[in-house]
């Protein structure tokens, strides 16, 4: 009996697990060891380079330049995705009428492509010339066009970049903090009531937002690694047939242009992804440390 | 029940084998058997009617059964990865062999396909394709680069067609107006598509015949300080919904001059008939002299392919010998001069108008990208010229930092020699 369980659990878990294994482990492997290679054209490379391109790929100011960016990005998307996906939450949870339909609609971009999103705000919303939509208000105001993707002083593209993102991703946390939400015991909200705790301010500081703090702490997750992996709504916004331009570039876009682009500089690329995993995974750690480290705070 | 989840998987596993045969077989070599089965790789054109005629040629090549796969997408990308496997292409066009897949050993030597006819190839888009001596791509047609300009916008603003890079930057100024800009170099204001172009106009270039860096002079500093002098005039179209190699904002009246390609030329014709002319980039500066980009892509055989013998005869019979098919595959969907000088000197439709204004700036002033300028390289120039333009970065200083990466490259490139 036993055996046959053991059997089974192999035969429902091993496709994933052998999956698993030869599309993830074994070409994550295979990146760390070409890392340590000069690997131009090449994933069967011959000449040992020990950290030649690791002290390469950190000497490059374009890849630690968009690091930096991508420090600052990450500070700023974080916090703006996550209170606007919270306040969206609280206040479809609030509406007593079409609440499904509310739902609907503000989770409906998380099921849009971001290539596809990224062409409508790069093609109709925000193109540079006198009829996009954007340039169309500016015009009733009496403004002058904006090339919105193009000018670098002020840095408009940024405005393209966030709102693009978060019309993608705040829908899809506002479900995480929905489900959250609707999982806090109406009892704890009464007993506040009882005690004379005003609804409002009071009750959310109190109640809602430690009540939260698990769905918090899984949100916030997976919007630090989003902010580093950007890839897609940077790429379709911004690069042309030659090339992505030197500023707002995501690492990942970097190293896209590098490992994969015509330079074929596999070795180098693969340095330059060990060191973002390895920052992606020193600020995960971090992070989940010191909101855990919260957690203990309160309770205890 | 448990009958029903035992079906249940395997169903699952029936539909799991189906996607997995069906990721595995298509390889564009047809169905094995016997007798050579070749795979060729083409990007794809958009010009109507291409695809039809590589098929075309294909099918009537005897030796071989010959499949033809048109890629979209990311063509360079796709081959390079491509190249790294044993599925990849037999022949592929290529815009390149760059010089690291020539040095890594990926495409075969092809130096005796054109044993006799090597002269009758155009000079400038066959050397980039020759590293020490051996030919590793066979031109299949020639590429430019051009400016186009509306004759009747130029008039009515009283501006006579541009003859230095100065008289460029003030035509452009006065040409824009609220509604009509005076120059389109591409949405990124021309770091992207001008490369090395304004450094050829300045009578520099961008590595020298003895592979040293080939812009270390404050003349560059100079005429690309005037790239920018356009962008702070706001004198360039940014942001248009079709980038430089389309004409449409040309042709909508978004802007009165726009660098685009010779391809673009029948349609332009055909919208503007007499009202467009053609320019080469203008030159800057005593040393300089107008400048055009051209360029080729090349046939070339994978070194991975089982069938190299026979990927190298194809190659021959359809870029070497069928010279009819090179005249069809030139001439007859978009446009584009042949790669073959003789053909080109009969081909009729380049005799007369800006066709003819087109080849002669080819002729007289193309400049083709060298093979020792590798992608590195160029990433490095185009970050910094993207600063120099855009946020006006000092140019000095940026191609100080340029020369030395370049530098940098060419010494790899050359130690592997």
């Amino acid at each position: 009996m036993r055996r046959r369980r053991t059997l089974w659990f192999w035969v429902f878990v091993g496709p994933f697990a052998a999956g698993l294994a030869l599309f993830t482990y074994v070409p994550l492997l295979w990146s760390v060891g070409l890392s340590f290679f000069d690997a131009h054209n090449t994933v069967t490379p011959t000449h040992f380079v020990g950290l030649d391109n690791y002290t390469a790929m950190l000497r490059d100011d374009a890849f630690t330049g968009s690091l930096r960016t991508f420090l600052v990005f990450t500070a700023f998307i974080v916090p703006v995705t996550y209170l606007l996906s919270l306040s969206l939450a609280l206040m479809v949870n609030r509406v007593r009428r079409a609440r499904a339909f509310f739902r609907s609609v503000f989770f409906l971009p998380a099921a849009c492509s971001y290539v596809v999103a990224a062409l409508v705000w790069k093609m109709s919303i925000f193109n540079g010339v006198r009829f996009g939509l954007a340039n169309t208000v500016l015009g009733w105001l009496g403004g002058d066009p904006v090339a919105w993707l193009s000018t670098t002083d002020p840095p408009w593209y940024w405005l393209v970049i966030v709102t693009v993102r978060l019309w993608l991703q705040a829908g899809f946390y506002m479900i995480l903090f929905l489900a959250g939400l609707q999982r806090i015991d109406p009892v704890l909200y009464e007993a506040a009531a009882v005690d004379g705790a005003r609804p409002g301010w009071t009750v959310l500081r109190h109640i809602t937002l430690p009540q939260l703090r698990a769905t918090s702490v899984a949100v916030l997750l997976l919007l630090v690694v989003n902010a580093f992996q950007a890839f897609d709504e940077f790429y379709n916004l911004l690069s042309d047939a030659r090339g992505y331009p030197p500023y707002a570039r995501p690492p990942l876009v970097y190293l896209y242009y590098t490992a994969l682009g015509q330079g074929q500089n596999l070795g180098l690329g693969s340095a330059g992804a060990v060191i973002l995993a390895l920052i992606i995974a020193v600020v995960t750690v971090g992070q989940a440390r010191w909101l855990r480290l919260g957690r203990t705070d309160t309770d205890g | 029940m448990a009958m029903s989840r035992r079906a249940l998987l395997v169903a699952g596993a029936g539909v799991g084998a189906g996607v997995l045969a069906a990721c595995g077989s298509n390889t564009g070599r047809g169905g094995g058997g016997s007798g050579a089965a070749l795979s060729q790789w083409y990007h794809q054109y958009g010009e109507p009617g291409t695809q039809q005629a590589v098929q075309r040629y294909a099918a009537a090549y005897r030796k071989a059964h010959v499949t033809v796969e048109w890629r979209p997408g990311n063509y360079d990308q796709q081959t390079a990865a491509a190249l790294l496997t044993d599925s990849g292409p037999d022949v592929f066009e290529v815009n390149g062999p760059t010089l690291d897949q020539i040095q890594g050993g990926q495409v075969v030597d092809l130096t005796d396909l054109l044993d006799g006819v090597k002269d009758d190839f155009n000079p400038a888009v066959l050397t980039p394709k020759t590293y020490e001596g051996r030919i590793y791509g066979i031109p299949q047609v020639v590429d430019m680069q051009l400016l186009y300009y509306r004759k009747s916008l130029l008039k009515a603003a009283g501006v006579t067609p541009p003859a230095t890079l100065d008289a460029l930057v003030d035509a452009a100024r006065t040409l824009t107006t609220s509604k009509v800009k005076g120059l389109f170099l591409g949405n990124d204001g021309g770091a992207g598509v001008l490369g090395g172009t304004p450094l050829y106009a300045a009578g520099l270039q961008l590595v020298t015949a003895d592979g040293k860096v080939g812009f270390d002079d404050p003349a560059a500093a100079r005429t690309l300080g005037k790239l920018r002098r356009l962008y702070a005039d706001k004198s360039l179209l940014l942001g248009a919904p079709a980038d430089w190699s389309d004409p449409s904002a040309l042709l909508q009246g978004l802007t009165a001059m726009q660098w685009c390609g010779l391809w673009a030329l029948p349609q332009v014709k055909q919208q503007l008939g007499d009202d467009f002319g053609v320019l080469p980039f203008p030159a800057d500066g005593g040393q300089g002299r107008p400048s055009v980009p051209v360029g080729a892509y090349g046939a070339a055989v994978s070194a991975r392919s089982k069938r190299r013998e026979a990927a190298r005869e194809y190659v021959k019979w359809l870029w070497v010998e069928r010279t009819d098919y090179q005249e069809d595959f030139a001439l007859s969907y978009g446009f584009h001069i042949p790669a073959r000088i003789s053909l080109a000197k009969k081909a009729a439709r380049l005799h007369n108008g800006p066709a003819a204004d087109a080849v002669r700036l080819a002729t007289e002033h193309g400049y083709a990208q060298p093979l020792l300028w590798t992608p590195a390289a160029q990433t490095a120039y185009q970050d910094a010229l993207s600063r120099i333009i855009k946020s006006g970065a000092d140019p000095q200083g940026e191609l100080r930092a340029v020369v030395g990466k370049v530098s940098d490259e060419l010494q790899r490139v050359k130690k592997k020699s």
